[in-house]
């Protein structure tokens, strides 16, 4: 013990937390991280393939932006992406962890679908439309508002819940395909009603219009209205808002069944606009990507666009890069993993700092 | 001769941020004896300890083990140095034996044997006289036996200076002789013990010196022999200052709030509001005096809805109409529809009053979104509030749009004061409302509560400050574990006489007022 007595000395670095920190400086921070982590994925992908980083580096910007078809695309996946992120982001402003979105939008996609092919013949196309809107919508917040009341009522965790709820919607999901697919196929072809109508000749285009509609109505929605504020309260502190006399049970639940909706809306204009079916991966991880996008963009509707953009610019972008430089496909995991982690691991340096030993006297 | 020191703390200094918690501390700890830190809630004495015990590090000053100078980065450091500390939070695996928690974590050579444990956890034991079952797990113990396990843990692992944060708050009377009992021993044994208590009369009983914390400075240590309860007292709530706070006689004094008999036990079945009975009346500021967790905070969120009660009645007398309103079981959207005009500065300003991420606008929001019927808040009423109150209180923000975790204490408190007193209450609560405000903040908040009661607004005060107490209220209650134990005049009150009502065992103090039935009780007990 003595000899270690010796040369235990003050700690060599500390950490403290931040105060607060200048916009200006908090802007260099996080493109800092993102110019380090494009250098980074760039070394790596020159360790692992030999390919000239800067070429790598371009035909990331093309295989994001290239061509007009790809600039559609990438507008089509970041208007899905950010619907399901500003679906969860009330949840998340309230401290409810939903990971559940993938489960509430596959359940969207489902009832969508149950729609056209029990309603779908000898009906009007608009008919069966607001059918399935209205069907996607309560069944996803139905599914959203079972681990909501639970939580509400008897505390239960709410992550493990709605994680757990997103295998029930898959094997639901598989249940019917195996239903209504007389050869046991289990795969469901495209259906040839319930189809969105096309804005100018553009599959894409009400999608994306929709979303649009909706990032502004949440923004509004969140900052301005009463709801919003009580979720904000509830998030912050529950404590102060009960002190206040918010009834938490019912903020918790209504939130809940906004959030599930809204992944309704997702799921119905997947079916509607895009697919046309579903399948057990008709959500395609979007429901865990969102949390992401949400979180980054720190829960205002607009920052999730900048960040949903990045995130979707990095798959499309790196999906490229696989075609071009014939690598495996997990490559884009990479690049987006690389990314992610400098991005959140620079909020470290934003809301603490480092302090150093000052030197000995001696 | 020289008597050895164990451990020594040299010029101890730790902030955090604006707030001093110790300043300039000088401490010393001899082998083989039991020294009581004694101070106020808020004195510094976790702090102090949790330095000690490696979970701070001072920003300076030092501290020395055995004559050395010891650096202490973690509580494994601590342990080396033979410093173990007792939690007044046990941190203990509930589905773990008692064996399984005290050697979990811990490195040392050889095999994983439990029945070694054991044999270890029941030699020791044995040594000091505890009683425990080293199989029996956490889930099943009772608080005293969890608390058993905790020490032993220290022991365990060979500690020499043992430091206890609180040991008998949760403990009862006949436990807590039994865990004294045991300190002499591990004392006569050669154990160095500090024991952080606010207790008066476990301080006498079991330290052999005391030494007092007050405001974060170490004021005194004495032998305990060499002192008595008031000098104690008085080193610990420090010496009579001058105040001159006005005060006004209560005009057109009537009735407004009358607690009856209100019971409530907390999660671990410790009784927090013990019979407690009182009036607060219109046009009086009423004191409730006492160390800090002797239920304060437990009655003042009873009146204002968000404490459950086991039985009792609070009633409202409706200024207005006359009515009466019992407002017990009743949540604060109900007391609000009830018509009754209650504001509650609490005591966590921004964990409970106040929302720290959100701007000033925002928060002066809290009480007043919800009216009206649209379905977006309106924001120009509470940014006029917001102005108008950082204009009167004299409130230091760069605007109206500062998140209010930036502001310092005393300007925190101000928005908060503000907010509640915007309503035009007629009962007003304010738990400990100056705490950590200088003394200019702190006469802001003294006026304001003076001209709510000129107003004819009931003002209960909840202070830890004797003297202010006793210049700003025109009575003031005492509570004392859950209890009352006294009602004073403010005019006619003596600090010491109240002194004593805060820090007396309160079970011996029934038993000399209930003299005659003490007999019958007893064998009734038995």
């Amino acid at each position: 013990m003595n000899k270690a007595e010796k040369h235990i000395k003050e700690p060599f670095m500390r950490v403290i937390k931040r105060d607060s920190i200048s916009w200006q400086k908090a802007i260099l921070v996080r493109a800092l991280a993102i110019i380090g982590s494009l250098l980074f994925s760039g070394i790596i992908c020159y360790l692992l393939i030999g390919a000239n980083p800067l070429k790598l580096y371009i035909t990331l910007f093309e295989g994001a932006f290239g061509t007009k078809r790809r600039i559609w695309k990438l507008a089509k996946d970041l208007a899905l992406l950010l619907c399901i992120s500003l679906a969860i982001t009330p949840a998340f402003k309230m401290r409810f962890w939903n990971i559940g979105a993938e489960g509430q939008t596959l359940i969207g996609c489902l009832a969508s679908v149950a729609c056209i092919y029990y309603l779908g013949k000898g009906m009007p196309n608009w008919l069966l439309i607001i059918l399935m809107f209205v069907a996607a919508l309560v069944a996803s917040a139905l599914w959203a508002v079972i681990p909501a009341i639970f939580k509400a009522k008897w505390n239960t965790n709410e992550t493990l819940f709605t994680l757990m709820m997103n295998y029930v919607a898959i094997n639901l999901v598989a249940y019917y395909l195996l239903k209504w697919t007389p050869s046991g196929s289990s795969t469901l072809g495209m259906l040839s009603e319930g189809h969105l109508p096309k804005l100018m000749n553009n599959e894409y285009l009400l999608l994306i219009l929709v979303v649009l509609a909706l990032t502004v109505a949440m923004y509004i929605y969140l900052k301005y209205s009463k709801h919003g504020y009580e979720i904000a309260v509830v998030g912050e502190s529950e404590n102060t808002a009960k002190y206040i006399g918010i009834n938490v049970k019912k903020v918790i639940i209504r939130t809940m069944v906004l959030s599930g909706a809204l992944c309704g809306l997702a799921g119905f204009l997947i079916v509607g606009a895009l697919d046309h079916s579903v399948t057990t991966a008709s959500a395609g991880g979007l429901g865990f990507t969102a949390i992401m996008v949400s979180w980054l963009g720190k829960f205002n509707p607009f920052t999730m666009i900048l960040t949903s953009l990045l995130v979707v610019f990095l798959e499309n972008g790196a999906d490229r890069i696989v075609t071009v430089f014939n690598i495996n496909d997990a490559f884009p995991s990479i690049v987006t993993g690389i990314v992610l982690f400098f991005i959140i691991g620079c909020e470290f340096f934003i809301n603490y700092k480092v302090i150093f030993r000052k030197k000995e006297a001696k | 001769m020289k008597t050895q020191l164990a451990l020594e703390l040299h010029k101890v200094t730790k902030t955090f941020g604006s707030v001093v918690a110790n300043k300039d501390v000088d401490l010393s700890l001899r082998k083989g004896e039991i020294l009581a830190l004694l101070g106020e809630n808020g004195s510094g004495k976790t702090t102090l300890m949790n330095m000690i015990a490696g979970i701070y590090y001072p920003d300076e000053g030092e501290i020395r083990v055995n004559g050395e100078v010891a650096h202490i980065r973690s509580p494994k450091d601590a342990f080396e140095y033979g410093i173990g500390m007792i939690h007044q939070h046990f941190k203990l695996v509930d589905v773990f034996s008692a064996s399984e928690n005290i050697i979990l974590g811990m490195k040392d050579s050889g095999r994983y044997k439990l029945s070694e444990v054991h044999k270890k956890v029941s030699e020791i034991t044995e040594l000091y006289g505890f009683h425990l079952d080293p199989k029996k797990k956490i889930h099943e113990m009772a608080v005293s036996e969890k608390q058993t396990v905790e020490i032993i843990k220290v022991l365990y692992r060979g500690a020499d200076i043992l430091i206890l944060d609180e040991p008998t708050a949760v403990l009862a009377p006949q436990e807590t002789e039994r865990l004294f009992s045991v300190l002499r021993r591990m004392r006569d044994s050669g154990k160095s013990i500090i024991i952080i208590t606010h207790k008066m009369n476990e301080v006498l009983s079991i330290s052999d010196r005391v030494a007092v914390l007050r405001k974060g400075e170490h004021i005194a240590t004495v032998n305990t022999a060499e002192t008595n309860e008031g000098e104690l007292t008085e080193m610990m709530i420090g010496k009579k200052v001058t105040l001159n706070i006005k005060r006004s006689d209560p005009q057109n004094v009537c009735d407004r709030l009358c607690v009856s008999n209100i019971n409530s036990t907390n999660a671990d079945g410790v009784k927090v509001l013990d019979n407690i009975s009182f009036t607060a009346r219109a046009g009086e500021i009423l004191g409730i005096a006492g160390i800090a967790g002797s239920g304060q905070r437990e009655l003042l969120e009873s009146i204002a809805g968000l404490h459950h009660l086991d039985s009792g009645e609070i009633v409202y007398h409706d200024p207005k109409n006359g009515k009466e309103e019992n407002l017990r079981d009743k949540n604060p959207l109900q007391i609000r529809d009830l018509g009754v005009r209650l504001s509650f500065v609490p005591e966590d300003r921004l964990g409970m009053g106040l929302v720290g991420n959100m701007d000033i606008t925002d928060n002066m929001m809290l009480r007043s979104y919800g009216k009206g019927h649209s379905a977006f808040v309106d924001r120009k009423k509470p940014r006029d509030l917001a102005k108008r109150i950082i204009e009167d209180l004299e409130v230091v923000t760069p605007g109206v749009d500062t998140p209010v975790r930036r502001l310092s204490g005393g300007n925190v408190q101000k928005v908060l004061v503000g907010r509640e007193i915007s309503t035009a209450p007629t009962v007003l609560m304010a738990a400990y409302p100056v705490r950590g405000l200088d003394i200019n903040s702190s006469y802001t908040i003294y006026n304001l509560l003076n001209k709510q009661k000129e107003n004819g607004v009931s003002v209960i005060f909840v202070g830890e400050d004797l003297d202010v107490l006793i210049e700003l209220c025109d009575r003031i209650i005492v509570m004392n574990s859950g209890k009352i134990t006294g009602e004073v005049d403010g005019r006619l009150a003596k600090r010491e006489e109240i002194g004593i009502m805060m820090t007396k065992d309160t079970s011996v103090s029934e038993d000399k007022n209930t003299e005659i039935n003490k007999d019958t009780e007893e064998k009734d007990s038995e």
